[in-house]
């Protein structure tokens, strides 16, 4: 019997945290769309968001790109199809690779901020002098996140499909002798609008569920130094498996057949 | 002779976390434009009492009246509104890290009020001066200020909005006596020129003695007492002579749990 109520007190604790999470999303989404919006606020998150995480998504995606590329032709050339690399590439990096990674990367980079920051406002009673203030506190700490963390990532994504594309490129050409219009055509032949538009997709959900994990585990985080703490690694761990599981399911909308 | 209702009235309220009943069937009013200290040691409610009354939390039962409105079922809407009528200086500070501190004094004035920033600067300055900061501290950040600087702000962006209540959580807490003395002297100035009525929550006797009117003391969650300044040190409690004089034998036991 005890092993049943255990299982019985998780079951409950699991619905009721599910409740909370839907509520505090439907809360949030609702103030992106009710004035007054904070367009500074928003601008000043677009920031921290996309330029700010550029150099990290930026190397991730080169770095990607290269070992893609040597991996790919090390793989092909057993198959005498080392004509298939560019395309490789660019599929992989359009598709799954650009948009996880650099959901990852930012999870680990903003997610982690907005929970410490959301978190210590927390607990040093900053959200509640907000509340007094008669601002607040989900349209002024939650909705602007929400909306840069959709708008942002996609950019990102765009970004990093570039650079992860080049370093490819860059690879095939001086590592592998690959001819350099010969990789460019390849890249381009087989690439379809779908492949970007998928992974872009991706992006906005990714982006979206980072701020969305970073904002409640910080507005709901408790104790002191700890609870931040804890609220920290809670947002980039439930991000990182929301992302992992978004992306499969929107992978399985726009590709099976 | 009209007959306005008091400023705040609470009566019957009962808050409980799990198992822990913190306001249990709490009664108290405060008059209008006067000083209400309510004492009591740490973990009686005190705290929890300001946050029910500002809708923090949300009481099981009871009533909670502004200005003769209840304001216990208001709507979140409803709530922002009559939270314009409120200031708040809370027991850290609570200052926005992420502003300056003329930003955070200007607060309540730009995002509660809409008020353009140039004009709003000006009077958070003015407010700043009036807790005898001058007008560099306003382009600090709250991180540069010593601890009692950074309650002077608080109370600045607390009197920011000329609001008709004012809160205080703690005012004197962590700071040495000369600065707590002039945060209880610019408590007494600020809630007289406005005019304000003020509900303090305190374990510092010397500051209740200095901003009061009145003083209430809270224990287990009720008022157990409730009288004039002047009559707390004849007050025939026990508890709260126990409490004034600081003595640890006497009806009140700390709970103290072995290691």
């Amino acid at each position: 019997m005890e092993f049943l109520a255990a299982i019985g007190r998780a079951f409950f604790i699991f619905l009721e945290a599910t409740g909370r999470l839907a509520l505090f999303t439907s809360r949030a989404v609702s103030h992106c769309f009710r004035p007054p919006i904070y367009f500074a606020l928003v601008g000043r998150q677009m920031i921290d968001i996309g330029y700010y995480s550029l150099p990290v998504v930026g190397l991730t995606a080169l770095f990607t790109g290269m070992v893609l590329a040597l991996q790919s032709y090390t793989g092909f050339a057993r198959f005498q199809a080392e004509g298939a690399v560019a395309t490789v590439v660019v599929l992989s990096i359009t598709r799954e690779l650009g948009p996880v990674l650099a959901g990852l990367m930012v999870a680990g980079r903003i997610g982690a901020a907005m929970a410490a920051e959301i978190g210590t406002m927390r607990v040093t009673e900053q959200i509640d002098a907000l509340t007094t203030l008669a601002t607040n506190p989900m349209k002024y700490l939650v909705a602007p996140r929400l909306v840069a963390g959709l708008c942002m990532l996609p950019l990102l994504v765009v970004v990093a499909d570039i650079i992860g594309v080049f370093g490819g490129f860059l690879v095939a050409v001086y590592k592998l002798n690959f001819n350099p219009a010969n990789y460019l055509s390849k890249t381009w032949e087989y690439l379809q609008l779908m492949d970007v538009v998928s992974g872009l997709v991706k992006a906005s959900v990714f982006g979206f569920f980072v701020a969305l994990m970073g904002c409640y585990h910080g507005y709901h985080s408790k104790g002191g130094a700890e609870g931040v703490g804890n609220a920290t690694t809670n947002a980039v761990v439930s991000a990182s498996i929301l992302i992992l599981v978004s992306n499969y399911l929107i992978t399985g909308m726009f590709f099976s057949k | 002779m009209t007959d306005l209702p008091p400023k705040i009235a609470l009566s019957g309220v009962k808050k409980r976390f799990g198992e822990k009943v913190v306001l249990d069937g709490l009664d108290l009013t405060v008059g209008r434009s006067e000083s209400l200290v309510v004492i009591g040691g740490s973990g009686t409610g005190k705290s929890v009492m300001l946050k029910c009354i500002l809708g923090l939390l949300r009481p099981e039962e009871g009533s909670i009246l502004v200005d003769g409105e209840e304001t216990v079922s208001k709507t979140r809407g409803e709530r922002e509104k009559l939270l314009r009528k409120f200031g708040m200086l809370f027991q850290g500070s609570a200052l926005f890290d992420s502003l300056k501190v003329w930003e955070n004094v200007a607060f309540g004035l730009v995002q509660g009020r809409r008020m353009p920033r140039l004009e709003a600067k000006e009077i958070a300055l003015a407010k700043l001066a009036a807790v005898g900061l001058g007008p560099k501290v306003g382009e600090l950040a709250p991180s540069e200020l010593s601890g009692g600087m950074q309650k002077r702000v608080a109370l600045a962006r607390a009197i920011a909005t000329e609001p008709e209540i004012i809160f205080f959580d703690e005012p004197t807490t962590g700071l040495d006596p000369i600065m707590a003395d002039v945060i209880n002297e610019l408590i007494v100035k600020c809630v007289k020129d406005l005019g304000a009525t003020a509900l303090s929550i305190t374990h510092d006797m010397a500051s209740a003695r200095k901003i009061a009117d009145r003083i209430a003391m809270i224990y287990k969650g009720r008022i157990i007492w409730c009288g004039s300044r002047d009559d707390i040190d004849h007050s025939g409690n026990p508890y709260v002579d126990q409490f004034i004089n600081g003595r640890a034998e006497g009806p009140i036991q700390m709970q103290v749990r072995a290691l």
